[in-house]
Formats: C-alpha cells, structure tokens, sequence
C-alpha cells in the first residue's frame, strides 16, 4: 500500500551508462508529469474513514494510504476526479488550478 | 551417440530444437511451416520435450507470446512462413529492440497477390530491417544443427538478439534426407543455459521495454547494431564449438566453394546451393573456372567477407529468389554495396528466378555462368525461366 520509493534519474554520460536492453532498474524517476491538471483533488481529513475506495480506483496509482491515512501525489495526478466522484463520504472536493 | 533418421527439413529442425529444450512454444501453423508446430506439439505431448506449448489464435499474438516469455527469462520458439511472418511484422522489432533472444523458423514461402503457398525468398527478406539476425539453410541437417546453434549466437552475452532462420518452402521443409540427430548429452554439452539480467524478477524489479525519446533513442539502436555485428565472429566461435562437441563444421557467415582461383562467381542462399555446387563441379570438368558463395548469412550482412572471398574473379552474380519492385534483388544491393565500400571493381550480375516456387534447373544455373563469362547482355539485372518470352 506504499508508494515506490524513486530514484532520482541521472543522464547517461557514456556510452556504457546506456543500457543495453530496454530495461532498468525499477523505479527511477525521469519526468513529472502533472502539467495538464484544471481541477486538484483536496481531501478533507475530518470527513474521509480510510476506506480506501479512492487509493483502488484512482487510474494514475498517485493515491496512497498508510495506517489509515489518505494522500496524493501532486506530481503526477492528472486532476481527471475519478476519486471525487467514487468517495462516498464526499470527502474530496474539486479544486480549480491556479 | 548420436541417431541416423530419415527426415524431412521441418521435422529435421524440429529434433534441433528438441535438443535446444527451449522451456516455452508459441506458434500458428501456416504451410509449409506447419510440420514443425505438429512436430514439437506432439513431443510435448509424449513428453520426449518438456516444455509450454501455448496454442494461440495468430502468428502477431505467437510472436506476442514468445516476447512474453522470454522477459521472465525463458528459452523461447516460434515458427512462421510469408503472410504470418508479415502479419508478426509489427512485434520483430519489439522482440529484436527489446534484445530478447527468442529463435524462430521460418519456411520461405511466396508472399500475396498473387496468391501462392510455393516458396521464394521475399518474406524473409522484406524484414531484413527488423532487428533479426537472418540464416539460410541448405538442406536438412544444417537446418538440425542451426537450430541448435542459433540459441547459442542469440543468447550469446554479446548479442543478445532474436535469430530468424531460413527454410525454402517445400524443397526444403517437405523433402527428405538423412540426418544426423546428436545425442542430448551432446547438444546439452554444446548448449548451455540461458542466463540474463534482461528479465522481469520479483527480487531485482526492472522497468522492462521502456520508451526513450529523441534525446538517447539512437544510442540504443547503434548498441543493437553493433550487437548485430557481434554475432559474425559468435557464429564462428557456434561452428568451432559444434564441431568440436558434434562433429559437424559449416564455417561462418559465408561458405565457399572453388573461389581460391575461380574467375566467374556465382553467389546463392538457400536450398539452391546443392546443385550450384554440382553446376562447378562440371562447369570446372570442361575448363570453366567457376565458383561459389554460398551466403550462410544475410544480418549481420558479411559485406567484407564476400569481397574477401572472390579474390581476384573477372565477374559475379548474385543469385536470389527476391525483388524489390521497382529497384532490383535486395541480396543484389547489398553485395554491390559492399563492392563499393572495398573499393572493388567487378562486373556485377543480378539473377532474379524462383519467385512463386518456379524451379530453377541445372541448366538456367550454367546459364548464368555463361553469362559471366560472356558478359554480352548490357542489362545487370536477369530473369531466370520466364514461361513467356518477349515478343
């Protein structure tokens, strides 16, 4: 239920530093991608029970809770509202970008 | 020890991936390939090969699944032939870029329209640009032992890259000869297990098949293509080691026949090989020094070796069941290619036949060295056996 911890990416300086498959090690970070966001999920604390509804829908796996604790990841959640529109407690609200 | 048999060149490739024991199938049947999936399905089925043989519903998903089971580190095979290998066309390069080691066969068959099942060269060799390493056999037992050895050159540290090889459709995939089959301990001897880091793992989680943008895309495609190069020394370093454990050396990415002083050349792949060898053989009996270059080889391409091997021959023609309309053979290009690039200044022939499976006789074949030695027709580019002539 925790969030992978990321490694910070480093650009490849050699030509050794170039993998040489298409694959790596899990879990580096090369880009944050949360620039088209209008709308930002905000949950209120007070209202949220920690079902965990939001953390199983959200389509970007940017929510994530631990020992009860709802958060989200601002840096890639893309403000579709799938989340909003699931919690039954009305727990997250919409709001607009500035 | 090794078992004497009487087999066809798609059961004969079969038994060499038997002995491969590669731990994942995943084909379609498509004539004249459809043998080989009968073959290995029913040695799954008496368990003389213990392995998934996964059934699926087309040649893009066999090649899908191959893809699949090779990232978790599986030996895996696939087999195809012409409108299949067109319709996996999208997944060699996924396979090739993604330098998962997978080897498939495929019978070279015609491609449509119009429609025909016989064999000519132009499915394989409309993928030259896939990313594949591409063999062509000659007859059943190189098929057997490439089978085998081409799991050595794709796993290879070094190269990392799928291998296609190549059977003439019917000539080969459908007619008989003896083969030689080695014993499992010899082929275990030979090969050993696959082994990579280029796999997804619960202990070592990697990010598999990623994308990369224009800023370092190219680095992996020269890294591939110079891991395609690799594999010209790792077939030899294949040969050397087979003849040691098996017996059975062919040489490398070229084999040659009489070249040492011949003044024609004639450069074939393929089935066809056979009889042009019998063609020098009697060309060399009445005073012709004629030659052969047999191509084992096609990517990585053995450009050098070519040039290399004609030493100093007056004329050479490449022989070959392709065309690329509107230009000429492909195999065609690429030799002059490498004419060029060695500075190598030789009259230089195209001979166009078998396309649709028409045959191409013995005859056609001496033909074609008269023609070197003649060097009378102005157009470089020849058709073998036309049924109809101009006029």
């Amino acid at each position: 239920m925790k969030q992978v911890k990321l490694i910070e990416y480093e650009e490849p300086k050699t030509w050794a530093d170039i993998p040489w498959a298409t694959c790596s090690e899990a879990g580096i970070l090369i880009t944050k991608n949360a620039g088209w966001r209008n709308e930002r999920p905000v949950i209120d604390p007070k209202k949220c029970i920690g079902c965990g509804q939001c953390y199983l829908y959200c389509p970007d796996g940017v929510i994530s809770f631990a020992e009860g604790e709802v958060s989200i990841d601002y840096d890639f959640c893309k403000g579709c509202g799938i989340c909003s529109g699931i919690c039954r407690r009305g727990a997250i609200r919409m709001e607009e970008e500035r | 020890m090794s078992d004497k048999r009487f087999l066809s060149g798609d059961e004969a490739f079969a038994e060499g991936i038997r002995l491969a024991r590669p731990q994942v199938i995943s084909a379609y049947p498509i004539t004249p390939q459809t043998i080989v999936v009968e073959e290995l399905a029913s040695m799954v089925e008496r368990q003389s090969l213990k392995s998934e043989f996964i059934h699926v519903e087309s040649e893009h998903s066999a090649l899908s699944c191959a893809i699949g089971a090779s990232s978790v580190g599986a030996r895996t095979f696939t087999a195809t032939s012409s409108q299949g290998l067109l319709y996996m066309a999208e997944c060699l390069p996924y396979a090739a870029g993604g330098r998962f080691p997978i080897v498939m066969m495929n019978a070279n068959r015609s491609t449509a329209l119009p429609w025909n099942i016989y064999g000519d060269q132009r499915d394989s060799i409309s993928q030259l640009d896939s990313g594949w390493i591409q063999i062509y056999v000659e007859d059943a037992q190189e098929a057997l032992d490439m089978a085998l050895q081409s799991y050595y050159i794709a796993e290879h540290k070094g190269v990392s890259v799928p291998v296609m090889v190549n059977l003439d459709g019917f000539i080969l995939t459908h007619t008989y000869e003896a083969v030689e089959i080695p014993s499992i301990e010899e082929a275990d001897a030979f090969l050993p297990p696959y082994v990579t880091d280029n796999k997804m793992d619960l202990e070592q989680p990697k990010n598999m098949a990623f994308t990369v943008g224009p800023n370092l895309n190219m680095e992996f495609h020269i890294k591939h293509h110079e891991a395609m190069l690799t594999a010209l020394d790792v077939l030899n370093e294949s040969d050397q080691r087979y003849g040691k454990v098996v017996g059975r050396r062919y040489g490398g990415a070229i084999g040659t026949y009489h070249t040492e002083d011949a003044e024609y050349v004639l450069i074939t792949l393929g089935s066809i090989t056979g009889m042009a060898r019998n063609v020098v053989d009697d060309l060399r009996a009445s005073g012709v020094k004629a030659g052969l270059i047999k191509l084992r080889m096609v990517r990585p391409f053995p450009g050098d070796q070519i040039v290399k091997a004609l030493g100093l021959a007056k004329a050479v023609g490449t022989l070959e069941k392709d065309i690329s309309f509107g230009a000429e053979g492909t195999i065609y290009t690429n030799v002059n290619s490498a004419f060029l690039k060695n500075k190598r200044v030789i009259p230089s022939y195209n001979f166009i036949g078998g396309l649709g499976g028409r045959d191409i006789t013995k005859e056609q074949l001496t033909e074609c060295f008269y023609k070197l030695r003649e060097q009378k027709e102005a157009e470089p580019i020849q058709y073998i056996g036309l049924a109809i002539k101009e006029g």
